[in-house]
């Protein structure tokens, strides 16, 4: 059965948009993140434009979070102090974020720009986590090993600003979480993600909160941010189907509620060493793709459709 | 099909009596909607001559700016370096003749009458680029528009009954883009044009779709902030019932 989206302009399966969002969300409730380092690039392979692609995977994301978000406040796992610190950054960056992004478009470098972009954040991303998974499973093997800290002090705690996060148990620089928030701001805009594969761990490794209330932080402030950066797609380059991203919701809240209960099947060194293999796929697909030759160097852009 | 019948009989009618006028032509409808689960549409035009020759059909879709790009290698990876933006563009052109064109009339009269792929007047907006340099970029457009079925020409399929009545099937694929289209109809004979009409054909969206994206369009941010709320809500929504889980 196809549906016509309006704003992408084409006709489109509505099941494969289903189990698209299925997929995705299976993922997202399985790792805990957004899944929208997925869902773009897939978007964009079945044919959607690649400015509607990042522009309605940011709105499907304003819902999937909520959701996310809801189930994590109910038990209490968000601090918000902390979320509204990290969402004034995110603010500034999904602003800078959209603005660079129609630059590049105007360059003719956008495409470019959203694969390279993915290319290395994922490589890296994907080499920490399997090193940091490999070593915890190592670890668990020995028997004795010490307790952790709370959390380790690096010398960016220690930038002017401090601020007391209760939730989390920390007394740091503000200008830590804004930069943070800023620079996923920016990501968001640009490769239409939430960012939860670049916020978690940097929650956790970076700033050092504690694990319990990392996911629910995150969900909260990439609500506001997706938000934001839907609005500003809209208004600045017309690109956000709202018909798209509720189709994908759909299957979305159903995938992630299977994966949510698969996910717990898991241990959890096992799962982050599955979620970096999965991203080190990702980045190698790619890097590798940008190298070969293309079938033909010439595309075609229409203006003012 | 009962209105084709009847503009069937109408042409039936008017063509002896039309000797006046070598070539009448019809659509059956001036109008295509794109509503939710369009997966193309097909029109009929119907059409009498006054005698045997050669039938071309052009379609044209509404102008537009078309920035073409080409990748070459730079450090490894393969990048746009060279963009050239044409105006004047047809976002949808097809070109139907019942035999090859070139075996019809002389290049020179398919200039001067704008038929065929190769006689498009494409402008450029950036200046000092060389012929050849332009040539290359506008096989490239049109290339691109052929593997996307938005520019076609096409031998046969008219369907003729006697030698002076004909219908030909006009396929718009799914992603046909909107807006005021024109159907050109030519008779040649002896590789001159005898006969010509232009009929209108609009397309548009229609129904929910249409509205998405008028609102869209007129009231962008209004639409944004509609589509993050309906996104939140359905987000809430479906949290709802795995409250206990």
């Amino acid at each position: 059965m196809d549906i016509y989206l309006p704003i992408a302009a084409m006709s489109q399966d509505v099941f494969v948009l289903l189990a698209l969002g299925g997929a995705v969300g299976f993922l997202s409730g399985v790792f805990g993140v957004g899944g929208g380092f997925l869902l773009t690039p897939l978007l964009i392979f079945i044919g959607v434009p690649h400015m509607v692609a990042v522009a309605s995977s940011a709105n499907q994301l304003v819902g999937a979070s909520v959701s996310g978000a809801v189930a994590h406040w109910r038990r209490g796992n968000i601090d918000f102090h902390m979320g509204i610190v990290l969402l004034i950054g995110g603010f500034a960056g999904s602003a800078s974020g959209v603005w660079l992004f129609a630059l590049l478009r105007r360059m003719g470098q956008i495409d470019l720009a959203i694969s390279l972009a993915y290319a290395l954040l994922l490589g890296t991303l994907g080499t920490l986590m399997l090193a940091e998974s490999t070593r915890a499973m190592l670890r668990l093997r020995r028997p004795g090993a010490g307790r952790r800290k709370l959390h380790q002090h690096i010398w960016l705690h220690g930038l002017p600003f401090k601020m007391r996060f209760r939730r989390s148990k920390l007394y740091i620089s503000a200008l830590l979480p804004l930069s943070l928030g800023f620079f996923v701001g920016v990501l968001s805009a640009v490769m239409g993600v939430g960012g939860g594969f670049v916020m978690v761990p940097a929650m956790i490794y970076i700033l050092g909160m504690p694990t319990a209330v990392v996911p629910g932080t995150s969900l909260f402030q990439i609500i506001f941010v997706a938000a934001s950066v839907t609005v500003l797609q809209a208004v600045e380059n017309g690109a956000v189907d709202a018909v798209l991203a509720l189709v994908l919701l759909v299957g979305g809240v159903i995938g992630a509620q299977l994966g949510t209960r698969f996910g717990m099947l898991l241990r959890g060194e096992q799962l982050r060493a599955l979620l970096a293999l999965l991203v080190l796929a990702v980045a190698a697909k790619l890097a590798f793709d940008l190298t070969i030759r293309p079938a033909d160097p010439f595309s075609l852009e229409t203006l003012g459709q | 099909m009962r209105q084709a019948l009847l503009l069937l009989l109408l042409l039936l009618g008017a063509a002896p009596a039309g000797a006046a006028e070598p070539l009448v032509a019809d659509l059956t409808s001036h109008f295509v909607a794109i509503t939710t689960g369009f997966t193309g549409a097909n029109v009929v035009l119907f059409g009498a001559t006054d005698g045997p020759g050669d039938v071309i059909v052009v379609v044209r879709g509404p102008n537009r700016e078309a920035v073409v790009r080409r990748k070459s290698r730079v450090a490894g990876i393969w990048m746009n370096t060279h963009q050239l933006t044409f105006t004047g563009v047809p976002s949808y052109y097809a070109v139907y003749s019942t035999r090859p064109l070139d075996e019809i009339m002389p290049p020179a009269m398919r200039t001067l009458h704008d038929i065929g792929l190769a006689n498009l007047r494409l402008g450029t907006v950036e200046r000092n680029r060389s012929p050849q340099e332009i040539a290359e970029f506008r096989d490239a457009l049109i290339r691109q528009r052929r593997q996307e079925a938005l520019y076609a020409d096409a031998t046969g399929g008219f369907n003729f009954l006697g030698d002076q009545l004909f219908h030909l099937t006009l396929a718009f694929p799914a992603d046909v883009p909107t807006g005021n289209y024109t159907v050109q109809i030519f008779l040649v004979r002896n590789r001159q044009v005898v006969g010509g009409q232009t009929s209108p054909l609009y397309i548009s969206q229609a129904g929910i779709d249409a509205e998405v994206n008028d609102f869209a369009r007129r009231r962008a941010l209004s639409y944004g902030v509609l589509a993050v709320a309906v996104a939140a809500l359905f987000g809430w929504l479906s949290s709802l019932p795995f409250r206990h889980a």
